[in-house]
Parts: C-alpha cells; sequence; structure tokens
C-alpha cells in the first residue's frame, strides 16, 4: 500500500521511510507512544493529509475511515445517524442497522438523542458502522478508545471476522490487542523522523 | 446506463438534503434567531425613526433588505461549524462523491431552512414598516433570489474560515463586500415597485446571480473545504 513514506508535520518530520503493505486477511496494528505519528500516518493513508506527506501510496479505492471525531450527530438517534454516512453513500436497510446496533449492545438506546448516550455508547454507535456493510479496508483511529472490556472483546472478534471474509484492518493503538497470530505489528518507534 | 447514474444522483441528493433538513429541524433555534432577529429591528426602526408611516415606508426596502442581509450571515457563520468540528465533513470529503456536488444538498437545506423562511415572513414585517401591500410581490421575489445568491456567497466565505477559531468577524469582512450589488439590486428593485416603476431590471440582475453562483459557488466552495481541512 504504501512505501517509503514520509510524513511531515509542519517543518518537523515526523516519521520517514515507513513502509507497509496491506494484503486481504490482514489485521495491522500501528503502535507506538503519544505523538509519535500514528494518527498521522493512518490519515496519510486515508488521503486525509495530502500536503505533508512523501513517497507512494498506492491504495484501493474504498475505505471506511473513523477518525478521533465519530461524525456522530448529536441531535439525532442513532438510528437516523446509521441511516446515512456522514460521506452519503450507503442506505442499509432497517434490520442491518438493528443488528449492527445489537451487536455494540446499544440497541436499547437506539431512539434516544445520541448526546444523552455516554461517551463509551457513543463510541459503540460509531463503531456500529463496522457491523454494516462496508468496504474492505478499515482505517481506524484508537478504536478501542472508551470501551469496556467487553466492548473490546466485540470489537475484536469483528476484526478477525472481517478479515477472515477478505477484507483487511489497519488500527492504530497504543495497547496491545488479543488478536493471536493473526495481529501484525508495525512500530512506528523505529520510524521517527529527525 | 446514464439515466440509472442520473436517477441515482437525484435520490443521493434528496436523500442528504432530507437528512440535512431533518438535522436543522432538531435544533428549531437555528432557525428561529434569524427570524427573532429581524422581528426585533423591525420593531425597533419606528421606535428610532418616529411613527410617521410615509417616512417609515420610504425607508422600508433600505431597512429590510439590510436586516435580511445581516439574517443571512448569521446562517453562514454557523454553516459547516458543526460538520467541521464532528468529522462529517473530511467523511464528505473522502467519499467518491465530489464535494462539489455533495456541499449541494446542505446548502439547500440551508436555503429552505434559513432564506425560504425569511422571504416568507418577509410580507409580515414589511407591512409592520408600512409598506404597500402593492410591493408584496417584488419584496418576496427579490429576497428568494437574493437569499440564495447571498448563502452561496457566504458559503465559500464559510468554507474558507470554517478551521478558524471565532471566524465570523473575519467571515463577515470576507463576504459583505460581495453582498453590495445584491443589496443594491435587491433594494432597487423594491423602490422602483414603490414609485411605480419597472422593477424587472434589478430583479433579472438578481436571477441571473443566482445562475451564476449555482453554477460557480459549489466549485469554490469545495476548494474551499479542502484548504480548511488542509486536503
Amino acid at each position: 500500500m504504501a512505501s517509503e513514506l514520509s510524513v511531515q508535520k509542519g517543518v518537523r518530520a515526523l516519521l520517514s521511510n515507513v513502509s507497509l503493505t496491506v494484503n486481504q486477511g490482514d489485521v495491522w496494528q500501528l503502535a507506538g507512544g503519544n505523538g509519535v505519528g500514528k494518527t498521522s500516518l493512518l490519515r496519510a493513508f486515508a488521503r486525509l493529509a495530502r500536503i505533508e506527506v512523501f513517497g507512494r501510496l498506492e491504495r484501493c479505492e474504498d475505505v471506511l475511515y473513523s477518525g478521533h471525531s465519530a461524525a456522530l450527530k448529536g441531535a439525532l438517534t442513532p438510528r437516523q445517524n446509521l441511516m446515512t454516512h456522514p460521506s452519503g453513500l450507503n442506505a442499509p436497510s432497517d434490520l442491518a442497522i438493528d443488528t449492527a446496533l445489537e451487536a455494540v449492545g446499544v440497541l436499547g438506546h437506539a431512539d434516544v438523542q445520541t448526546a444523552r448516550l455516554s461517551a463509551g455508547q457513543k463510541r459503540r454507535v460509531a463503531l456500529a458502522r463496522l457491523f454494516l456493510p462496508s468496504p474492505r479496508l478499515w482505517l481506524l483511529d484508537e478504536p478501542f478508545t472508551a470501551l469496556d472490556v467487553q466492548g473490546v472483546n466485540v470489537l475484536e472478534a469483528r476484526f478477525l471476522e472481517h478479515a477472515r471474509s477478505g477484507g483487511a484492518v489497519v488500527f492504530t493503538s497504543h495497547q496491545s490487542a488479543a488478536l493471536g497470530d493473526e495481529l501484525k505489528v508495525l512500530n512506528l518507534e523505529h520510524y521517527c523522523g529527525d | 446506463m446514464t439515466d440509472q447514474s442520473g436517477i441515482d444522483t437525484l435520490q443521493y441528493l434528496s436523500g442528504q438534503t432530507a437528512r440535512h433538513v431533518r438535522l436543522q429541524l432538531a435544533s428549531p433555534s437555528e432557525i428561529v434567531n434569524p427570524l427573532l432577529f429581524f422581528l426585533l429591528v423591525v420593531i425597533l426602526f419606528p421606535l428610532g425613526l418616529g411613527p410617521d408611516p410615509e417616512r417609515l415606508a420610504l425607508m422600508a426596502p433600505g431597512i429590510l433588505w439590510v436586516v435580511a442581509l445581516l439574517a443571512n450571515l448569521m446562517i453562514c457563520m454557523r454553516l459547516f461549524v458543526d460538520d467541521f468540528e464532528d468529522g462529517s465533513l473530511e467523511q464528505l470529503a473522502m467519499a467518491s462523491t465530489p464535494l462539489a456536488l455533495s456541499v449541494i444538498p446542505q446548502l439547500l437545506a440551508a436555503w429552505m431552512t434559513g432564506g425560504l423562511v425569511l422571504s416568507l415572513a418577509a410580507p409580515l414585517f414589511g407591512m409592520m414598516l408600512g409598506l404597500p401591500v402593492s410591493a408584496v410581490p417584488v419584496l418576496v421575489a427579490s429576497l428568494l433570489m437574493g437569499t440564495a445568491i447571498m448563502l452561496l456567497l457566504g458559503a465559500v466565505g464559510a468554507a474558507l474560515t470554517v478551521g478558524v477559531r471565532r471566524g465570523g468577524i473575519l467571515l463577515a469582512l470576507l463576504i459583505l463586500p460581495l453582498y453590495i450589488p445584491v443589496l443594491i439590486a435587491g433594494t432597487r428593485a423594491l423602490d422602483e415597485a414603490l414609485h411605480s416603476g419597472d422593477p424587472v431590471v434589478a430583479l433579472a440582475f438578481l436571477g441571473a446571480g443566482v445562475t451564476g453562483g449555482l453554477l460557480l459557488a459549489p466549485l469554490a466552495i469545495a476548494a474551499g473545504l479542502r484548504v480548511s481541512l488542509e486536503l
């Protein structure tokens, strides 16, 4: 997907010569401490940081990117939020939405204003998008933030399921995930720029 | 094949417009605030100028149009802020649909809950200022087109300043000069209607503005949003 990629933020070089190839069935974790450039690299993969990236970047067209900000509307209910993706593309069926909300355990709050939910519940609503029909490549920024243990388990199981059905996941996290042998880790500490 | 994609585009536009209208309706204060502002100013002017109906009617076109302009500025300041902050905007920019197309539903929804409502409420405000009933059709027609142009122009400024903290004043400085021709044409149309002249020339100018704005503004808005998102 990317080779010899360098990421700059302002005049400071964040990362240099990062190479990463993501194949079908891969689950990659971008690891490293705070400020090492995990988010910047992920945004580069999502083509959300065009100015600051040098190097070769080849990417399949459709990706699902989920960033620090969840793109949820507080004024709408979780169900309405899932009805249209902020990019406006998929309009999943009611059944698919119910199944997705149930999978992340917020079906009971499906018709409450999203603004009234807790941080963890909002996170779960955002992650329910992963249980809807979605593109093959997922780029997820800190997907485990604010989730409880059970939520983390559900999400990890979903990663493996997605990978086994021919998809691929790249996520950032500084905690080690319990994904067994299938997890590949790219530690960004080794590619620090300066 | 082209028919199919044409239908898809229409479906996409109507679906997204409905979503944005629903979002606007979920926070009604943003629809009511510009109207309330309009009402307050229209109540205050007779108190300041004195209750002489003839003098008020003489000044009504200018007052109505300036207030409509400022109310529109209020609407433009909120335009992309929420979507920028909650990350919807970058999702929109990433999607395969061109940004110049996918901002149109939002503009349409903002006009329907803003400019359209203002234009339809304007006859009431006009009567409070002693505007003759004969001038009402021209008032509504000029405001319908004028608010659309001002929204399109304002959205370009809003797209450029959405990443700036408290960018409201910057936005006003950027786009007020562009509003001046619209203001002149709008008040001119009303003046002509009041003095039994011919308002068609000024209205045609506004119509041309809407057409040109619809064609060019989405491109400028998309470019501005890309600058704000640092893409």
